[in-house]
């Protein structure tokens, strides 16, 4: 851009800029008080988890027990068990979500029909549009051991009713993730389609001229075009992996599949704001572990990223 | 891989195209098609299984018949979700919230966006900063849900709105819009004109801005029509909750309440309705995104990519 790099004459006094200026931190007023209340004012209440909430003493007036919250939540069974399962949900997920917007894309690409892409793209694309509730809600019809559609299939091809996956600790994983890709595949394949519309046609003529194939200028051109995008891509989903949703695991889970469903967001629900007796700090506790955890995360990823080509979330 | 058997069918044989494809071609584009009819199937054919349940009569459901299209075609899952007063409660909610919910949405991001995306702003950096560091920090769940308690928004359609507000993942997009897609020579000439800051955002900014708004207004809307967590943690009230929380109980917790099916007759076969009711309630409530979805596919795939550019 030419004209940006055009000087100040001379550069202004700061009090004067900021005279000059008013207008704008009027604009700003609202949503800077707005991200004060919303999202420091919480953070300033993370103090909690040093502390044992007392409902007279408040966020402020609680008495400090230093590192006991912490303590307690290093040392209960379930510790280990919200990890793993956070991180056995987020490492399938990954592994499984990852490859199939790459194939969609490249399939989509491939396809000489304009009309016939438009369509398929829109039909992949539908599923992200439904709510988790509904999604969860289609799962729990589709899987109903008496008159679901898995109850219908199975009647027919063996006699039998079907088990109850719902219900089953060791099918929780995999509902979880599928359900996952079927829902987003679509919706994570159009930033690999734009990559993909962004490479050179010449390139493809030339392979063309020189009698590649098909598949061979699928191999040596449009997957290179998209390998920059995809690593980026996988690097930024490291910085998610001890941040697995609320709202999906919640709604899936039940008492028979809590061993293999609870996570650290529906443990610090369960014993914050669920439990007969609710304990505000031990929750405040786990949810500032896993909060410290994630940015950690983030910042090692967002380093990475910018480091390998100058691409950053912040 | 099945690829030799799939090429060897008659099926593969070419239209007579302008450029004859090789064979080794013809494989690819035949294995192209089966991978992409087989995923296509895969998304397809759950909607199309709860589309045609949700037709099909209770007998039908109930007993197992429906596996592809209609059995016994019926719009009784249709009348009872409109009898249910819970889904006409939800939805009326869910409509108000959704309407006031996104208009707060666009208009505090665009009043933030616009503001941050001006290079010469004094302190620029600094609010950058307040604003990106709540994206990979926050206070959690219960440090939030007391302050909304303290702020008595327990149980007030405010929960549903004030939480939320702003996004600053899509205040950040709308950022790097406005900086990228409005030429700074137009604020200069305009300023040289002397045109205020208030001026330049309504008559100029605004104007041009009628992409990235439309961006904004399908993603928060779309995000408060299927939202159900701050209602689920703010709400106890029943005449307050949303569409979502509803569903929750009647698909999720499968409480149905048999008083709320009026019909006598269709309290009879209560089982298979309820089922019924279930299939029809997915399409009631999913319906108004989906049909709102084609008239916005552009914006929607163009919102992505902006999102993907660095801000």
């Amino acid at each position: 851009m030419p004209g940006a790099t055009v000087p100040a004459v001379r550069r202004q006094s700061l009090p004067r800029r900021i005279r000059k200026n008013w207008q704008l931190y009027l604009f700003l007023l609202v949503p800077v008080a707005y991200i004060l209340i919303f999202a420091y004012v919480p953070m300033a209440g993370l103090q909690l988890a040093f502390k044992k909430f007392t409902a007279s003493g408040g966020i402020w007036g609680s008495p400090w027990v230093g590192m006991q919250q912490f303590q307690k939540f290093f040392s209960s069974y379930q510790f280990e068990r919200v990890i793993k399962n956070t991180l056995t949900l987020s490492l399938y997920g990954l592994a499984a979500g990852f490859p199939f917007p790459i194939l969609l894309a490249l399939v989509l690409n491939s396809l000489r029909s304009d009309r016939y892409r438009k369509a398929a793209q829109t039909i992949t694309y539908l599923p992200y549009f439904i709510s988790t509730v509904v999604l969860v809600g289609i799962l729990v019809q589709v899987l109903n051991p008496r008159v679901g559609l898995a109850a219908n299939i199975s009647r027919a091809v063996s006699g039998g009713d079907p088990p109850n996956l719902m219900s089953n600790p060791s099918a929780f994983s995999h509902l979880y993730v599928w359900s996952g890709v079927w829902q987003s595949m679509g919706y994570n394949s159009i930033i690999y389609i734009a990559a993909l519309a962004g490479v050179d046609p010449n390139l493809h003529e030339a392979a063309q001229i020189d009698g590649a194939s098909r598949f061979q200028r699928v191999l040596h051109i449009d997957l290179p075009a998209i390998l920059p995008t995809a690593a980026i891509l996988l690097i930024l989903s490291a910085g998610q992996l001890m941040n697995v949703g609320f709202e999906k695991v919640f709604l899936m889970q039940n008492n028979m599949n809590v061993s293999a469903s609870e996570v650290i967001s529906t443990y610090v629900y369960k014993v914050g704001l669920a439990a007969a007796i609710t304990d505000f700090s031990y929750a405040t506790a786990i949810g500032l572990f896993n909060s410290v955890i994630n940015m950690i995360l983030m910042l090692v990823v967002n380093f990475a990223s910018k480091r390998l080509n100058g691409n950053s979330l912040f | 891989m099945a690829d030799a058997s799939i090429a060897a069918t008659p099926a593969a044989a070419p239209k007579v195209k302008k450029i004859r494809l090789s064979r080794g071609d013809r494989i690819y584009y035949t294995v192209i098609h089966v991978i992409l009819a087989l995923l296509l199937i895969i998304v397809l054919y759950p909607l199309i299984f709860v589309v045609s349940s949700s037709f099909s009569s209770p007998n039908a459901v109930v007993s197992g018949q429906v596996f592809l299209w209609p059995v016994e075609p019926s719009v009784e899952g249709y009348r009872a979700v409109f009898e249910n007063g819970d889904v006409l409660t939800g939805y009326g909610n869910t409509i108000v919230y959704t309407l006031l919910g996104t208009l707060i949405n666009v208009a505090l991001t665009l009043v933030a966006a616009y503001p941050l995306s001006r290079k010469d702003l004094p302190g620029r950096s600094f609010f950058l900063f307040l604003f990106t560091f709540t994206m990979i920090f926050n206070g959690g769940m219960i440090p939030t849900y007391i302050l909304i308690k303290d702020l008595h928004m327990i149980n007030t359609m405010w929960a549903m709105i004030v939480p939320g507000a702003l996004s600053v993942y899509n205040m950040m997009i709308t950022k790097t819009f406005l900086q990228e897609s409005i030429p700074g020579e137009l604020f200069e000439a305009a300023q040289i004109d002397g045109c205020s800051d208030f001026r330049y955002f309504f008559s100029i900014v605004l104007p041009l801005s009628k992409a990235i708004i439309a961006v904004l207004v399908l993603f928060y809307a779309i995000g408060h029509w299927n939202a159900y967590f701050n209602a689920f943690l703010y709400l106890n009230d029943r005449s307050l909750f949303p569409l979502q929380l509803f569903l929750r109980e009647i698909l999720i917790a499968n409480t149905i309440d048999a008083n709320a099916i009026v019909d006598p007759e269709v309290a009879a076969a209560k089982q298979g309705m309820a089922n019924l009711l279930q299939y029809s309630l997915i399409i009631v409530s999913t319906v108004p995104v989906m049909c709102l979805y084609p008239f916005v596919q552009k914006y929607f795939v163009k919102g992505v990519m902006i999102g993907s550019i660095k801000g």
